[in-house]
């Protein structure tokens, strides 16, 4: 009798479970922006054709596999007073079958993958656009050499170019993942490393770091805006405006201890960061007090504020057009004016451990910093 | 059979499935593990080579750029000399081991002297070494030459140090007449480690003083 | 002449009549016990990493919760991994080692029964002081793989790294040390008769075990050993900015981790190819098959590593070797789930607890497998690592693999340990509960993976989705927990029961069945001689019926080895030596004197100190 029930709440979780997978199923990519299966990138789509073939498989082995154990659990039940089944101890013939047909299987997920690894390792046409990214505890930095431009945290693509990714890091390992895209390459401090994809669809989607690489590791975003060509070139012309001020005789700000975990070995650039860059959006009496403020209380220490020629090895984002961008703090909050003034007066609190200290802003005073940099757009 | 086991240890209370010396199994059984040990210690060596960012560096002379002058480091007769001496020891532990199940109490305790004589020479020879080099200038922070040299040759030395002490004791009990030809596997353990120590010195001399 | 017979007038029954008290389990040398201490220190640590477990999922389970710190987070998705890794899985199959493999084999004792204790009271003082970090708050928070160069001083100054170096290193010795006795205890102390071909597959995958730590731990001893120089005396092994590389790191991690793996597997098929056998009344299907696909999988296993380092950026030759070389290990793996099915066929199936959990395995196992493979294709593998999808993977392999298997044979042989039987609806409760509580768990975590969820992420933003399936995940478990204090209650409703088990519950197949439950302390009154496979059913057929219950005997004249206080002795010294190191700046080379000290008074004395 407990055979039975057995059986029965087997079948029963059989049905369950096929239930479950169809809810999943209902569950489709669409609703995750972070999705790897719906790919917009070539990159992405090597790699999602090639999961494609494994999953197909897959479930049929699943299926198979798992039908023929439910069968037997089922077929073989035994009764009390069966006498001792039949003692095999093997059969070549069949060991043989099933050591040779999951080769085989094998064999055609190999033949995929090993054409797609030549593939996706390829060296990218001359004609690629080349953008360096450097990963830094815990935001990411963009560099344009070819329109000499720097921006941190959104990094904007054109549609139908291929992209060429040289990589590296500033600190500790992070992986610079772009799951539309184009998978993920991990970047260190001591080599380049390389991913190249070309988008096939314009939007705005949300990427993230993905190798632990420190306590803020959550909070390590970025957005990456596939643009038109013309849109794309666009941006680049109006980023080139972004150009530096000739820098004013003022003395330059004193330089705040960067947060905790600070490191020795980077150094902290001010020479030329204390310029300002021409903003484009109007400016009001906040501006003026926020420009000073932004001297005044070293913020200018370790964010550039202009995209044209910033120099290399800011501890902090570049923020040429951070009133522009989606997210501040490397995706943890939505750039509002609101949201951007928390940030400023509370860093500690918001994405502990942070390089940016409190600096003891207050809230008029983050009221004026956001209006000055909100107008960097 | 019963009245022998009360004497002999757990491993031989009954015959093993392979005839084999338990405790002699576990040796080999060890030093296949430290195989592994010292090929990832020569590898990371090996790894490092090369990729120093400043000197002293162990086979080119080196300015610094404060215009000090640096000698290529490594001082090989003198090390040439150690290792001849390990060698030696090998043999000579092969001898005492004879010694010992012979029952021949002289030899045993002549031949272990003269091993363990070889192993102390080896390890005042690095150490020799090493607070030379430190004088010279070079130190485990100094570059990763430093660093992947001490490491390798210092847990070789350890070894070496250990093997010096386990050989001090049975030479110990020899001479007090404790090593009948019965218990010689005890020294036969010894031995095999010590032979295991020396062998890799034969590959770590060659990768780290001989090889360019 | 490897049979003792005893003195006729000694072959009466008598009663339990073992030694209690604190210094008795403090100084055996009895593996039985040793087994016994390393399962119930095990499970404590298992129950421990689940509650961890259970912390990280109540984080997860909404969008930007503020359950836990950053830091906290941190450190627990850091000891869940290392604790039930080395803590829980390893120590785990360390007590059916040291229960079983003598007594499958034949044999009174492990080959160094005092080596045996060092072992375990090393493995408590390395789980002990690596759960100390918490009472100071500063528990290790770099995860179990340590990844180089965030491990540096520089970039993580506090003691939190130093606690898991040590304690991992503390936790290596214990299993070399472990891993030299039982390859020695299979070789050379089994029964006469008793050839490797006829060996029970728990002590050839065991044995496959042991070779795998032997040759993968000194590996990770000199990472850890290099991590060591680098954090306290300034070399620059895996520091960029002094030449040193952390993609080395990464390499010999993996080349230990990927055994590892193995290590945490292996003994689990070896249980599962008992159960099976047992509760099908067949023996198993393709002996042969199943020994070499375990010898082939564990050879494979030193060749697979770099398959964790795809997103390195190695290059096609090594993505492709590495690829390659992975899938190669799907096919003894799959060797021994058809023999598996092929033992189950045609048989007379036995819907007992621990064959509930052995089909759990096999049928959780196949899904771990089948992810497995998915992730050897190194451009799909770039959307998938560090994701939850390989979460996901390791956990059909680690708990539908490792502890169903695990707690198969935690049920199997409950009796035979303890003499006494555990209830089986709890254990039929404790079994769906646990199925699908794992399933809600993990399955939805393929799904969010490649969804686009990173790993190791104290939270994520609303907006991406993330929200419900993690709910899902909150929920199950809990359900897994509760399965667990099914199983507790089970365990102490036995308890209070007085022993009832027989010495053969299950009409077993192997040696450890013909002895009274729970066996006294020489096991065998007399040592068996081995004339097949199967050598209880062999004898059992001999006799064409059910053995008589085999009585417990005095057992006078039997020589068993003494107890031992030393080796515990010279496992403080191990654990010292390395604090010493620890605290060097602290208190100078003394310390280091001190404890070396110990470490030498424990070994010399134990050396010294007749055996028995």
């Amino acid at each position: 009798m407990p055979l039975r029930t057995t059986a029965w709440r087997s079948s029963r979780l059989v049905a369950a479970l096929c239930l479950l997978t169809l809810v999943l199923a209902g569950c489709s990519p669409e609703h995750y922006p972070q999705t790897t299966l719906l790919p917009r990138g070539d990159f992405a789509r090597i790699a999602d054709d090639l999961l494609d073939t494994t999953v197909k498989w897959a479930v049929l082995v699943f299926v198979l596999v798992e039908g023929a154990l439910v069968y037997s659990i089922f077929r073989f039940r035994g009764k009390p007073g069966d006498s001792e089944p039949h003692q095999t101890h093997g059969n070549t013939t069949v060991e043989i079958i099933w050591t040779v047909i999951p080769a085989l299987i094998l064999a055609a997920i190999a033949v995929p993958t090993v054409q797609a690894i030549f593939l996706t390792n390829a060296t990218p046409k001359a004609d690629a656009l080349r953008i360096e990214v450097v990963g830094h505890q815990w935001w990411w930095e963009f560099r344009y050499p070819e329109y000499n431009l720097t921006t941190a945290n959104e990094i904007h693509v054109p549609m139908g170019r291929t992209v060429s990714l040289h990589m590296g890091s500033a600190d500790v390992i992070h992986s610079f993942w772009l799951p539309q895209f184009a998978a993920k390459r991990d970047v260190f401090a001591n080599r380049e490393t390389r991913l190249w994809f070309k988008a096939e669809v314009v939007g705005e989607y949300p990427g993230q770091c993905a190798e632990f690489c420190g306590i803020q590791h959550a909070r390590m975003g970025y957005r990456i805006r596939a643009q038109k060509p013309e849109e794309f070139q666009a941006w680049v012309a109006h980023m080139q405006t972004l150009a530096p001020k000739p820098p004013p005789a003022a003395k330059p700000a004193p330089v705040p201890k960067p947060a905790a975990g600070a490191r020795s070995d980077q150094e902290v650039r001010t020479a030329s960061a204390g310029a300002t860059v021409q903003p484009v959006a109007g400016q009001g009496p906040d501006y003026a007090t926020g420009e000073k403020l932004f001297q005044a209380k070293g913020c200018v220490a370790c964010h550039a504020l202009y995209a044209v020629n910033a120099p290399k090895g800011m501890i902090g984002p570049n923020l040429a057009n951070v009133g522009a961008r989606s997210y501040i703090a490397a995706g943890t909050l939505k750039n509002t004016d609101e949201n951007m003034a928390r940030w400023i007066q509370n860093p500690q609190v918001i994405k502990k451990g942070v390089l940016m200290p409190n600096l003891g802003v207050t809230e008029p005073e983050a009221r004026a910093l956001v209006a000055f940099l909100r107008a960097h757009q | 059979m019963a009245a022998v086991a009360h004497e002999v240890p757990h491993g031989l209370e009954h015959a093993t499935a392979t005839g084999l010396d338990s405790r002699k199994l576990a040796i080999w059984t060890f030093i296949g593990s430290e195989c592994l040990f010292f090929a990832a210690l020569i590898s990371n060596y090996l790894v490092n080579k090369g990729r120093s960012l400043v000197g002293p560096f162990p086979h080119e002379p080196w300015t610094s750029p404060t215009g000090e002058h640096f000698k290529p480091i490594l001082e090989i007769p003198l090390v040439t000399l150690g290792t001849a001496l390990l060698l030696f020891s090998s043999l000579f532990v092969v001898l005492a081991l004879s010694g010992a199940q012979r029952g021949s109490r002289k030899a045993l305790v002549g031949w272990l002297a003269a091993t363990i004589a070889c192993g102390v020479f080896f390890v005042g020879m690095q150490v020799y070494e090493f607070s030379h080099f430190v004088h010279e200038g070079l130190t485990l922070k100094t570059n990763l030459f430093g660093a992947s040299f001490y490491v390798l040759t210092g847990f070789h030395g350890t070894h070496v140090t250990i093997g010096v002490i386990w050989l001090v004791t049975l030479w110990i009990l020899a001479a007090r007449g404790k090593i009948p030809p019965s218990k010689a596997l005890n020294l036969e353990m010894a031995a095999l480690y010590w032979h295991f120590v020396d062998v890799v010195w034969i590959v770590i001399f060659p990768v780290v003083y001989l090889i360019k | 002449m490897a049979t003792r017979v005893l003195d006729q007038h000694d072959v009466r029954a008598v009663g339990h009549g073992e030694k209690t008290g604190l210094w008795s389990w403090i100084t055996t040398v009895d593996h039985k016990r040793i087994g016994i201490l390393y399962g119930t220190t095990a499970f404590i640590f298992f129950l421990l990493g689940g509650i961890e477990a259970l912390l990280i999922r109540i984080q997860l389970g909404s969008p930007e919760n503020t359950f836990l710190s950053a830091e906290r987070y941190n450190e627990l998705f850091t000891m869940h991994g290392t604790t039930m890794i080395f803590l829980a899985i390893m120590p785990l199959s360390a007590m059916f080692f040291n229960f079983m493999i003598p007594l499958q084999i034949g044999a009174r004792d492990v080959a160094f029964p005092r080596l045996n204790a060092f072992s375990y009271w090393v493995f408590l003082a390395g789980g002990l002081f690596l759960n100390s970090s918490w009472l100071f708050g500063l528990a290790p928070d770099t995860g179990w793989f340590g990844y180089a160069n965030l491990t540096s001083t520089q970039y993580s100054p506090g003691l939190n790294v130093d606690f898991w170096m040590i304690g991992l290193q503390v936790l290596g010795i214990a299993s070399l040390a472990a891993a030299v006795n039982f390859f020695v205890t299979i070789v050379n102390l089994r029964a006469p008769g008793m050839k490797l071909m006829r060996m029970p597959m728990f002590v050839w995958m065991s044995f496959i075990t042991q070779v795998l730590l032997l040759l993968a731990f000194p590996v990770i001893t000199v990472a850890l050993f290099l991590l060591m120089f680098d954090r306290f005396f300034g070399t620059h092994f895996f520091v960029p900015s002094g030449g040193g590389d952390p993609i080395l790191w990464q390499h010999l991690f993996w080349i230990f981790g990927h055994p590892e793996v193995y290590i945490l597997i292996l003994p689990a098929f070896g249980i599962i190819s008992e159960v099976l056998p047992v509760f099908s009344r067949k023996p198993l299907f393709g002996y042969a098959a199943m020994v070499f696909s375990g010898v082939f999988i564990a050879f494979l296993g030193f060749g697979v590593w770099a398959h964790h380092m795809f997103a390195t950026g190695m290059g096609p030759i090594a993505d492709a070797f590495f690829a390659l070389s992975t899938m190669l290990i799907a096919i003894p793996t799959g060797v021994k789930i058809f023999n598996w099915m092929g033992t189950m066929w045609g048989g007379s199936l036995q819907f007992r607890t621990p064959m509930y959990f052995a089909i759990g395995f096999i049928a959780m196992f196949i899904i771990g497998g089948l992810s497995g493979v998915m992730h050897a294709s190194p451009p799909a593998d770039l959307q998938q690592t560090d994701t939850y999808f390989v979460v996901a993977h390791f956990h059909y392999v680690l708990f539908g693999g490792s502890i169903f298997g695990l707690t198969a044979g935690a049920y199997y042989w409950w009796p035979k340990m303890f003499g006494r039987m555990l209830n089986e609806s709890l254990g039929k409760v404790h079994f769906w509960l646990m199925l699908i509580g794992f399933n809600l768990t993990f399955f939805p975590m393929h799904f969010l993976g490649l969804n686009g969820m990173p790993r190791r992420t104290y939270t994520y933003p609303k907006g991406l989705g993330f929200e419900t399936l993690n709910q899902i995940e909150t929920a199950g478990s809990f359900l897994l927990a509760v399965a667990f204090l099914v199983f507790l209650v089970n365990v102490f409703q036995s308890w209070r029961k007085p022993r009832n088990a027989p010495a053969d519950p299950w009409n077993g197949a192997t040696l450890e069945w013909s002895i009274p439950s729970p066996p006294q302390e020489f096991n065998f009154a007399e040592i068996p001689v081995v004339h097949g496979r199967d050598a209880f059913w062999e004898m059992k057929r001999e006799r064409r019926g059910p053995l008589p219950e085999p009585a417990r005997v005095s057992g006078r004249g039997i020589h068993m080895p003494n107890p031992s206080y030393w080796p515990v002795v010279a496992a403080i010294g191990v654990l010292a030596v390395l604090l010493s190191l620890m605290f060097l700046p602290h208190f100078g080379p003394l310390g280091v004197v001190v404890a070396a000290g110990v470490l030498f008074l424990g070994v010399f004395k134990w050396a010294f100190e007749p055996a028995g």
